[in-house]
């Protein structure tokens, strides 16, 4: 008994992970409306996705800076924590 | 996906042990969940398309009665004749192939305890969380004298569409030397600095065609977005042509007369060749139907889900939600499309969502080559959206022209990405 209450436990859990592992953390899945999701189409602004990890990071804090020139990268980069940038950049080089 | 995978390694043997226990697979085709997205502007489409990427088994409706979307932004340069409304048109047919069913009608009424949506011809849709995107409705009757026959006559362009191409046939037909004003609404509305864009491109359109020719700009508010970005333009590119008149100055317009063209405001009438009444707003009518709109007019939402806080199950997303610190954009709603597709999925699998953050990126035209923007981030701070401290703002007041010429091209890129990722 006790392991089909273990197994059922384990079965929401899995559930919850599947769903929760597919969303991007927050504040990334805002990025693609200017960033574009597909290759489609030229944009003069950046993809993200399976770009560099350490790219992104580094990006982020020279916009958050001012040490690199932005057109509104700047006003957006300090919205984000270091642990946030770390983690969007981790998301984004993991996509495809 | 390779995340699901990865989550599935994570948990280890025992876990894929428990898992071959678990009559997941079969349980979940026998009851996959139901999500009803009614609006397919910029926040409902966006929405529909995020929460099927986001888990697959969840399936979609949206229902919107349009075969045709028309956005809302860009549509100022349609007015002023720098762009056909064909541009701004699109249609469901790559939101379908997503595996969304889109149903082509109007939903009539909602019933949030049996869940479930009711479309003009009596069909019934259920569902197991409810997404409302219904966008805008103007308020007739907040503005007397301003109902939808006097808006034929002076027409509000504030929903794109036969509107936009209405104003602009007016001002195509005015003689030159013609008084044009606007009429912007006190807050909250639809896209905050558009009354200004749009002021900025009519009054580009009578500088190149009809240089003898006057814009007036009544407003019901003594400040607005982007307002000393527009205002130093306006001297520079404008100047003696366009003229705006705050709250303080007397600019509230208080009636209209449509019969004579006129504008009263406390201080007096003003008539006009072509009047644009951008009017008074509130959420789009089945949010009323539903009960999720509050006395404003306007939906109070959960910062974190989008949930309703007057009716649970239901989501309300785009310019009809309160949505604290962030504008009436379609970047927003594309914004809070997603974040709001994310909590849904996680709450319908049995989870709590995260707290999340989101940003809006606006950019205005101030002349077809003069681009100024806006943008912010915000999260959920004390039940509100809150700005991040120290994020966001405007663009540079002492930029040089190249940087404005540059804007000019971002706000074009921005117009295609945002609408490729909710129709394309």
């Amino acid at each position: 008994m006790r392991s089909v209450v273990a197994a059922v436990i384990a079965c929401v859990s899995i559930a919850a992970a599947t769903v929760a592992s597919a969303e991007p953390p927050a504040g990334a899945a805002a990025c693609s409306g200017c960033h574009p999701s597909s290759a489609r189409g030229p944009s003069p602004v950046a993809r993200l996705a399976g770009r560099d990890r350490a790219e992104i990071v580094k990006a982020m804090h020279d916009f958050r800076s001012g040490e690199r020139a932005a057109t509104v990268m700047d006003r957006i980069a300090k919205g984000f924590t270091d642990d946030e940038i770390q983690a969007i950049a981790a998301w984004y080089a993991e996509q495809k | 996906m390779k995340t699901d995978r990865r989550a599935f390694l994570k948990l280890g043997v025992a876990a894929t042990a428990a898992a071959a226990l678990c009559p997941l697979p079969a349980r979940a085709q026998a009851s996959r969940p139901r999500v009803v997205v009614v609006g397919g502007g910029f926040a409902g489409a966006s929405c529909a398309r995020a929460l099927r990427h986001t888990d697959p088994r969840i399936v979609v409706t949206l229902v919107e009665p349009s075969a045709t979307f028309i956005a809302c932004p860009f549509s100022n340069s349609v007015i002023g004749g720098l762009r056909e409304l064909s541009a701004q048109q699109f249609t469901y047919e790559h939101v379908a192939a997503d595996g969304i069913t889109i149903v082509r009608a109007a939903a009539t009424a909602i019933d949030a305890s049996t869940k479930s949506v009711t479309l003009a011809d009596g069909a019934k849709l259920s569902y197991d969380r409810l997404v409302l995107a219904p966008g805008i409705d103007i308020k007739w009757g907040a503005l007397p004298g301003y109902d939808e026959a006097a808006a034929a006559v002076m027409p509000h362009a504030w929903r794109a569409g036969e509107q936009t191409l209405l104003l602009r046939r007016q001002l195509e037909a005015m003689d030159d030397g013609g008084l044009v004003i606007i009429s912007a609404p006190a807050n909250p509305f639809r896209c905050p600095p558009g009354p200004y864009e749009r002021a900025s491109l009519i009054a580009h359109y009578l500088k190149t065609k009809k240089p003898k020719s006057k814009l007036l700009v009544l407003d019901a508010k003594d400040a607005f977005s982007k307002q000393r970005l527009f205002q130093a333009a306006w001297a520079e590119l404008y100047p003696g042509l366009l003229e705006w008149v705050p709250l303080s100055k007397g600019g509230n317009v208080t009636s209209v007369d449509a019969a004579t063209h006129t504008l009263v405001t406390d201080f007096g009438k003003h008539q006009a060749k072509v009047a644009n009444v951008i009017p008074p707003q509130k959420a789009g009518r089945i949010a009323e139907v539903a009960g999720v709109a509050d006395r404003s007019g306007w939906c109070p939402i959960d910062p974190v889900t989008f949930e309703s806080k007057l009716q649970a199950g239901i989501h309300v997303i785009g310019d009809a939600a309160i949505a604290g610190a962030m504008p009436k954009s379609a970047f927003a709603a594309n914004s809070q499309a997603k974040v709001c597709a994310a909590a849904v999925a996680t709450l319908l699998a049995g989870g709590t969502p995260p707290s999340p953050k989101l940003i809006n990126t606006c950019y205005s035209l101030v002349a077809p080559d003069y681009g100024i923007s806006v943008a912010g981030v915000y999260q959920p701070t004390a039940g509100q959206l809150a700005d991040v401290p120290g994020s966001g703002g405007v663009s540079p007041s002492d930029a040089p022209r190249e940087t404005r010429k540059a804007e000019a091209v971002l706000a074009e890129a921005w117009f295609r990405t945002i609408t490729t990722e909710a129709f394309g």
